[in-house]
């Protein structure tokens, strides 16, 4: 009987459990379908339409299939805007993963006993506190053609006269790159430093011990063991480098000059707004979604290659 | 050294928190001013925008507009206007209420094109009553299909009679299909505007007539672009300078037939432009920018700026004692051609239920002459009004301290009635600033003409889908 009623009482706790099991994950389903599900879908609805304002006259919405796609990628749009995304997005990264290494590396490592440890910690991640228009409209006027940067290299006779760095390809995309990079390595510092400092002190020690260097300790030690990190930080800055925006739209005063190679694929898409192109905004959009996948398919791959077999 | 680092955090967190909050602040007002209009009562009926006695009309007079001129014009010039703070004022019981919207990233006309086309459905206190534009886009809301401005005749009651001073250019702009749906108060005539001390240094004379003659045509400017370069003058801060004399003397429209079309005389600029570049007589920055307004100051070794009146009085750092303008060291001559740069229209809006004051203002504002001469005097505008500014061309009391005591008014009346604005298209705005843009790769060298052709064209196409070329 006591037994009878024990098995009851579990059972009512298992259902009642369920319950709010379901009512704490409605708030988070509810915003997910208004925020992110019926916009995926409605965008991917419109882009088979042809659907624009001109002046005050509204084109559309008409039916055109797969048009809009067509003409993304036949007048290779997509492939140059995709490249040029890709060549920023490296420019900054390379050096952003390389002084993460190294300052999480130092920071993490007790022998150094560095002093202050805090404080450039702190330093480092301030460029990520300002708003990355204000940090490239200061970019802007620093190397404006009479900005002051221009002045010091005349000034110093490095430069006989004023060099157009806005009119420059590389000169562009590496200040767009190095922008990114200032923003975010103190960001990847921190998420290196927070991996390494997870890893079992004894497996250090013993290395030690053995008479491995720290540069091997570095190499066969934290890296394999910080490779999940890695991938995360990875697959995040791709993505977050795929939708740059803001730091090149600015800098180029939305022009994406010179001919267009410091435009980026959400520069591209902005462009679309000023007609109200629903039907190409969402194509691209689309595409987007598309490519994200795919590379993030791929880093997933080649980082878990041993784990998937 | 903890507790530096976190007091040292702390305030950076509360610095960035404060620089949002004034952020978010400073752009708001637009966004929170439009849906404000409730405190007058509503007035149910929506009166027909022509017979309607002014008591039966509504309580709210909405106007939208960009920047702060028209507000001060009506605030200084209209009888019986009195202000109540800075977005509001009152002409008898109507209370008045200014929506201002910057025109950066077209956001004003985005404004304008959400609440226009569903005005007449809107709640009475917010109708848009008033709205203004610029010539760039004023044929887009002044067109007939679908009309969203009121016409000026046949809607609001102006005559010929009350128009017939008003310089026959400023209604081309606004006129569709032989209807006049806009006036201005203003003209906007542009001169050569040129340094007095780098005349007097290479041409050895700071006289208009003189400067004039250097200038006369293009091939002239040219030649003196070169004998100012060896002095170490540009003659223009930017090629972008010029473009509006050029683009102004056009003979066809920027779109025909639904096709691209770029006027030789557009493509004269590209070449002359390109030629001076090159030698390096002028530069490629863009207007508005730290490079472009450095000639204002006598280091910056600028020969000469295009303008009409607002660029002379307003723009070129007069209240800064180490401008050139602040000890009136400008001149203006009429320069190779003439042409027109700016004004703003006053458009009444479909589906307004304050016709007659509309029409009052407008009425007040762009025909009444004493309250025009008013204008010049206080505002150093150049109106739209001939008998008055042939007046004042002749009055020695409307010097420009600027031009350093040179009365440049007669200049601009000679310049208002050359005008001809008979090549506007909706366009224009779209097509000025894609080839700007599209051409500064070319004259920096970074693409080949036609490369860059093809970047306009794409810029274009972008923006105005229905468009090819």
């Amino acid at each position: 009987m006591s037994d009878k009623k024990y098995k009851h009482q579990t059972n009512s706790k298992v259902v009642s459990y369920n319950k709010w099991g379901i009512i704490f994950l409605t708030p988070f389903m509810v915003v997910w379908l208004i925020f992110q599900f019926i916009p995926l879908v409605t965008t991917i609805y419109n882009s088979f339409f042809e659907n624009y304002k001109s002046g005050l006259t509204q084109i559309g919405p008409n039916f055109i299939g797969l048009q809009n796609y067509v003409t993304i990628v036949t007048n290779g749009d997509l492939i140059n805007y995709s490249k040029n995304t890709m060549i920023m997005w490296i420019i900054g990264f390379i050096p952003q993963i390389f002084f993460s290494l190294l300052l999480a590396a130092w920071f993490t490592d007790p022998s150094l006993r560095l002093k202050g440890q805090r404080f450039f910690k702190t330093v480092i991640y301030l460029p990520n506190l300002i708003m990355a228009s204000a940090f490239s409209m200061l970019f802007f006027t620093l190397f404006a053609d009479s900005g002051p940067i221009n002045s010091i290299l005349v000034s110093m006779g490095i430069l006989s006269q004023p060099f157009k760095f806005m009119a420059n390809v590389t000169a562009v995309r590496s200040l767009v790159g190095f922008m990114n990079f200032i923003m975010w390595f103190g960001n990847t510092t921190i998420l290196l430093m927070a991996g390494m400092m997870g890893i079992d002190q004894s497996l250090f020690e013993a290395a030690e011990i053995d008479g491995a260097t720290a540069n091997e300790i570095f190499w066969k030690i934290t890296l394999p063991i910080l490779r999940p990190i890695l991938v995360y930080v990875l697959i995040t800055s791709l993505i977050g480098g795929l939708q740059m925006f803001d730091v090149p739209q600015i800098l180029t005063n939305g022009t994406g000059d010179p001919t267009r190679t410091s435009m980026t694929l959400i520069m591209y898409l902005n462009k679309h707004l000023y007609s109200k192109n629903f039907g190409m905004g969402g194509a691209l959009s689309v595409f987007l979604f598309i490519i994200t996948g795919i590379l993030s398919l791929i880093v997933f791959r080649i980082s878990y290659a041993g784990e998937v077999k | 050294m903890k507790k530096v680092a976190s007091v040292l955090l702390s305030t950076l967190m509360a610095a960035s928190l404060a620089a949002c909050g004034q952020s978010t602040s400073a752009g708001t007002p637009a966004a929170t001013a439009a849906p404000a209009a409730t405190e007058a009562p509503a007035a149910t009926a929506a009166a027909e925008p022509t017979a309607a006695p002014a008591s039966e009309e509504g309580k709210v007079l909405n106007i939208y507009c960009w920047n702060e001129e028209f507000k001060s014009r009506l605030e200084d010039h209209y009888p019986g206007y009195e202000k109540v703070d800075a977005t509001t004022g009152k002409i008898g019981d109507v209370t008045v209420k200014f929506t201002i919207t910057p025109s950066t990233d077209n956001a004003y006309q985005n404004k304008l094109d959400e609440a226009l086309p569903a005005n007449a459905s809107a709640a009475a206190d917010d109708k848009v009553d008033i709205f203004l534009v610029e010539a760039d886009y004023a044929l887009k809301y002044t067109g007939a299909n679908p009309a969203v401005a009121l016409d000026v005749k046949a809607d609001l009651g102006l005559t010929d009679a009350d128009l017939a001073n008003q310089y026959q250019y400023t209604k081309d702009v606004v006129t569709a299909d032989g209807v006049l749906r806009g006036v201005s108060w203003q003209g906007c005539p542009g001169v050569l505007i040129y340094n007095r001390a780098a005349a007097k240094e290479v041409f050895g004379d700071d006289a208009p007539e003189t400067v004039q003659e250097k200038v006369k045509d293009w091939a002239a400017f040219n030649a003196a672009a070169k004998e100012l370069n060896a002095k170490g003058y540009t003659i223009t801060s930017t090629v972008n300078d010029a473009y509006r004399v050029y683009s102004n003397n056009v003979t066809s429209k920027w779109v025909e037939d639904g096709k691209i079309n770029i006027d030789p005389n557009i493509m004269k600029w590209v070449e002359d432009s390109k030629a001076l570049v090159d030698a390096g007589y002028t530069t490629t920055a863009e207007l508005w920018s730290d490079d472009w307004n450095k000639g204002f100051y006598p280091e910056g070794k600028v020969f000469c700026y295009f303008g009409p009146a607002w660029l002379i009085n307003f723009s070129m750092k007069s209240d800064d004692a180490a401008s050139i303008a602040a000890q009136g060291g400008w001149g203006a001559t009429e320069g190779p051609q003439g042409f027109n740069w700016g004004g703003t229209w006053i458009c009444g809006a479909q589906g307004s239920d304050n016709p007659t004051l509309v029409a009052d203002i407008m009425k007040q504002l762009t025909c009444t002459e004493s309250i025009m001469s008013d204008i010049v005097k206080k505002d150093s505008d150049f109106v739209n009004n001939k008998p008055a500014m042939e007046a004042a061309a002749k009055d020695d009391s409307y010097a420009f301290p600027v031009l350093g005591g040179q009365n440049p008014l007669a200049m601009f009346c000679a310049g208002a009635e050359k005008i001809s604005m008979a090549n506007i298209s909706i366009y224009d705005q779209g097509c000025t600033e894609e080839f700007q843009k599209a051409m500064k790769n070319y004259f920096d060298g970074n693409a080949t003409l036609d490369e860059s052709l093809d970047l306009f064209y794409k810029g274009v196409e972008e923006k105005y889908p229905e468009l090819t070329h």
